[in-house]
């Protein structure tokens, strides 16, 4: 069955069905007896297997089918819910996500089995083995190549030289040889309760069959078909690959306990027979096996790298062939569809009424039902606008709703106890906003966790409570949407920013002196400005926030800093509701007309000449209070001047944050709904003042100022 | 009329001819989406300088460059003859190139095209082959080396 059709609903859902995981599995934590909640992670792992298994992605399937186990037992109150299980469920998570990134680049789930993962959760099903068990993970986890010799130390004993037949096998093992293949014995064990023993064991000769050739079987493959063997078979293999290749698809069969395996030489042939003749005792066999089997270890070891490489770039090299399914969908609320319809009937009745009025005879005479027309169409695209916006508008939840997980194993890993509090997780934003805000907000958590909260030994000396808190508030401004990040840590230390930047050369310390804490600040958003002493992998590397600015500039937002050293910071990010379409205010200067943000805008002044103040030989004004410096647009545009100056000037004040800047325009011409296009590639404008152009009512082009870039 | 018939059996091309002062220039059709009539431009403040800014062609924002001075020539005068050459570039779009008139399409065959000698000039890498048309000369655009950053 071709599936690839479906792979996009199979990309989003799977995403979703991930979310609700990790929110589930978050909740479990604190209230492990929660049934409803370990039924809602039992439907999403059921779900994930399902879909999974349609899809053709086995490994992914088989993970989440030993997840789902794992809840059936917890569900039946056979094991109890602890932290262990939990660290290792969001282990899982990780790991099926690992694949659904696969299957987004590649449409391939990869190559990773993960079998550290599913033997643990399958130690947890068998209860009794649980503590066993996860006493022998560890090691088997920091070594993997340790972990094949212990497998006959801890009672598997190697069987593939036990009694059988090799004459038959001659010709082939001298053959394989003779091909440059090695050749591998392997004992396979089935565990004990497993019901389906031949079914399994195909699965095993299915995943050895897809590395090598099984040039031997004991019993015969008929009768190991045929369910005629107890807890083990033995194989042997001709292959190219390395024996832990092997051991390992072996083991990636489920219900599979453990594989003892060696190289196997002639001497070992000729060896097992000359015995089998003489004495025909398998305990001796298995020694001897067993002998054989270390050297054979070592030599695959150092075998390991040299082949396992060429094969991983030859994996990354298919990948690059087949396309990434990026996801391009949105999911629309079935009345926002509605209510865009209900708008479009209206639209083409006013189309008809129109119409109907152009042929009248009397059109002259009936210029009030023309001009009713216009208004009502008017109301109508207006409307319309605005349904269509909603309909590109999600919640930032899908977004905002991974940080609890991510604040969680960051208290972990950095030792500090943190909670953060999320609210307006419902606040919409454009699609294209909401996909590309996720990393910029994340680094200013993970900036808050590291370099924000102080550690909880400073925390009790300052009297603050044991827990550090993170917040993250979103809500809509105007036509702007506020996201807030805060933390009641350290603050920013502006005299060790100070210093630092001195260090680094960018000021020299008397002009640090007469540095506003604002501009010290700012410092922190350089490239490569790192104020961490030391390099960790959550942050400190000095690519963190240049990247969160230039990434919130680049959607046409904004981010602002706060702080109070000692109590804590808060970073305030704003973003534009829409990218397309905006309200400006039309302005000309000289001939020319430019459209400014309403958003941006916080006042119109008519300023007289004489009001014009100088400091610093730049001009300035003084309104109500405040000094705003002046910039003339004629100047910077390079427009030139027509005529004499007037007595006043029309002033425009932008705001970004609680900065203003007057603008000197020669004429308003009003407000108007614009959309916003793209300048396109080939032309470009060194200070980016003009962020794109719109299409006015006359065919004219408008430019579009960017008034952020003046500040 | 005859003299393109002959032409069927050896590799041609058209190009569309026009004029830059006295000079005769071809475009590859190919390249070519639309020619329009000189539509009102707005300036584009700190842009490169040459390009004369940007037009509204049906909906669509579209910067329009002057050969002229990329080449290093006089400014142009913008009479009733001058025409915009909408270019589409793969992976690029629209850009518009403005010309004095456009004179007309011809048909050339490999052949009649000569590479150009490089002693005529030193500026001219623009141009990537003479085409000789009746008795007159054509100079073939680059069109790559035409719309990009020098």
């Amino acid at each position: 069955m071709d599936v690839s059709q479906y792979l996009e609903i199979f990309i989003d859902e799977t995403s979703e069905h991930i979310q609700s995981l990790s929110d589930n599995i978050m909740t479990l934590e604190n209230e492990p007896e929660d049934k409803d909640t370990i039924n809602e992670i039992f439907r999403a792992a059921h779900s994930l297997k399902g879909m999974a298994g349609t899809m053709g992605f086995k490994r992914m399937q088989h993970l989440t089918h030993d997840m789902e186990n794992v809840f059936q037992e917890v569900r039946s109150d056979k094991i109890k819910v602890n932290s262990n299980m939990i660290d290792l469920l969001f282990q899982c998570l990780d790991a099926i996500e690992g694949y659904l990134n696969n299957i987004k680049e590649t449409q391939n789930e990869g190559e990773n089995d993960n079998e550290a993962i599913i033997k643990k959760l399958n130690s947890f099903i068998d209860g009794s083995e649980a503590a066993e068990a996860e006493q022998a993970q560890p090691p088997k986890e920091e070594a993997p190549a340790a972990a094949a010799k212990s497998d006959s130390s801890d009672g598997t004993v190697a069987h593939f030289l036990d009694g059988g037949d090799f004459d038959t096998i001659d010709k082939k093992v001298s053959d394989a040889r003779d091909a440059g293949k090695n050749i591998f014995g392997f004992t396979v064990y089935v565990a004990s309760d497993c019901l389906l023993k031949a079914a399994r064991a195909f699965l095993v000769f299915k995943a050895v069959e897809d590395l090598g050739e099984i040039i031997y079987y004991n019993p015969s493959s008929q009768d190991i078909e045929d369910e005629k063997f107890e807890e083990y078979f033995n194989i042997f293999v001709a292959t190219d690959n390395d024996v832990d290749t092997l051991k390992k698809a072996i083991l990636g069969v489920s219900e599979i306990e453990t594989v003892a395996c060696g190289e196997i030489t002639d001497d070992m042939l000729d060896g097992t027979r000359q015995e089998e003749t003489s004495d025909g005792g398998a305990e001796e066999d298995t020694s001897s096996g067993e002998e054989e089997t270390k050297p054979a270890e070592i030599k695959a070891e150092s075998e390991e790298s040299s082949s396992q490489a060429p094969a991983k770039t030859q994996a990354t090299g298919g990948k690059a062939v087949s396309k990434p399914v990026a996801s391009r969908t949105v999911r629309v609320d079935i009345e926002k569809l509605d209510a865009l319809m209900n708008q479009v009937s209206e639209l083409i009745i006013a189309k008809n009424s129109l119409a109907s009025i152009s042929t009248n005879e009397n059109v002259m005479s009936d210029k009030q039902g023309f001009h009713d027309q216009i208004e009502y169409l008017e109301r109508i695209t207006t409307n319309l606008h605005e349904s269509v916006m909603k309909v590109r508008m999600v919640p930032i939840e899908s977004v905002v709703n991974k940080y609890p997980r991510m604040i969680r194993d960051l208290s972990r890993k950095l030792n500090k106890k943190m909670e953060l509090h999320m609210s307006g997780e419902e606040t919409e934003l454009d699609r294209t906003v909401v996909d590309q805000i996720g990393d910029p907000l994340q680094h200013l958590l993970r900036n808050s966790a590291d370099h924000g909260l102080e550690s909880a030994e400073i925390r009790a000396q300052r009297g603050k409570p044991e827990v550090g808190t993170i917040t993250l508030d979103a809500f809509q401004e105007g036509n702007n949407v506020i996201i807030q990040v805060s933390d009641d840590g350290n603050g920013i230390d502006t005299e060790n920013v100070k210093k630092k930047a001195i260090e680094r050369g960018i000021v020299t310390p008397e002009q640090a002196e007469n540095l506003s804490e604002k501009e010290i600040i700012d410092f922190l958003f350089m490239p490569s400005f790192s104020m961490a002493k030391t390099i960790t992998d959550i942050s400190g590397r000095g690519v963190g926030l240049d990247v969160v600015k230039s990434g919130i500039q680049q959607l046409g937002g904004d981010v602002d800093v706060k702080t109070k050293l000692g109590e804590g910071t808060t970073f305030t990010v704003r973003l534009p509701l829409t990218l397309a379409i905006i309200q400006a205010l039309m302005v000309e200067v000289g001939t020319e007309k430019y459209a400014i943000a309403l958003g941006s805008i916080s006042g119109i002044e008519d300023i007289p000449l004489s009001d014009i103040k100088y400091v610093e030989a730049k001009e300035v004004i003084h309104l109500r209070g405040q000094v705003i410096p002046i910039i003339r647009l004629d100047n910077l545009l390079g427009i030139e001047k027509s005529g004499e100056e007037p007595e006043s000037l029309v002033v425009v004040v932008v705001a970004k944050g609680d900065k203003l800047v007057g603008l000197v325009v020669d004429n308003l011409i009003g407000q108007q709904e614009i959309v916003i296009k793209s300048l396109g590639k080939f032309i470009t404008n060194e200070d980016k003042i003009i962020s794109g152009a719109t299409i006015l009512g006359d065919g004219e082009v408008a430019l579009i100022l960017d008034v952020n870039t003046l500040m | 009329m005859a003299n393109e018939l002959d032409m069927v059996g050896t590799e041609t091309k058209q190009f569309i001819v026009v004029k830059l002062g006295d000079e005769q220039y071809g475009i590859d059709i190919r390249y070519i989406d639309n020619i329009v009539r000189l539509p009102n431009i707005t300036r584009v403040p700190n842009s490169q300088f040459y390009f004369r800014g940007i037009i509204n062609l049906r909906g669509e924002i579209v910067p329009v460059m002057s050969i002229r001075r990329k080449m290093g020539f006089e400014d142009d005068v913008f009479t009733g003859q001058t025409r915009v050459i909408i270019l589409k570039i793969a992976d690029h779009g629209l850009i518009g190139v403005l010309v004095d008139s456009v004179k007309e399409v011809v048909t050339l065959s490999v052949d009649d095209i000569e590479k150009p000698s490089h002693d005529l000039g030193t500026k001219n890498t623009f141009i990537n082959g003479i085409g000789k048309h009746k008795d007159d000369l054509i100079s073939i655009f680059e069109i790559n080396s035409v719309i990009s950053e020098e």
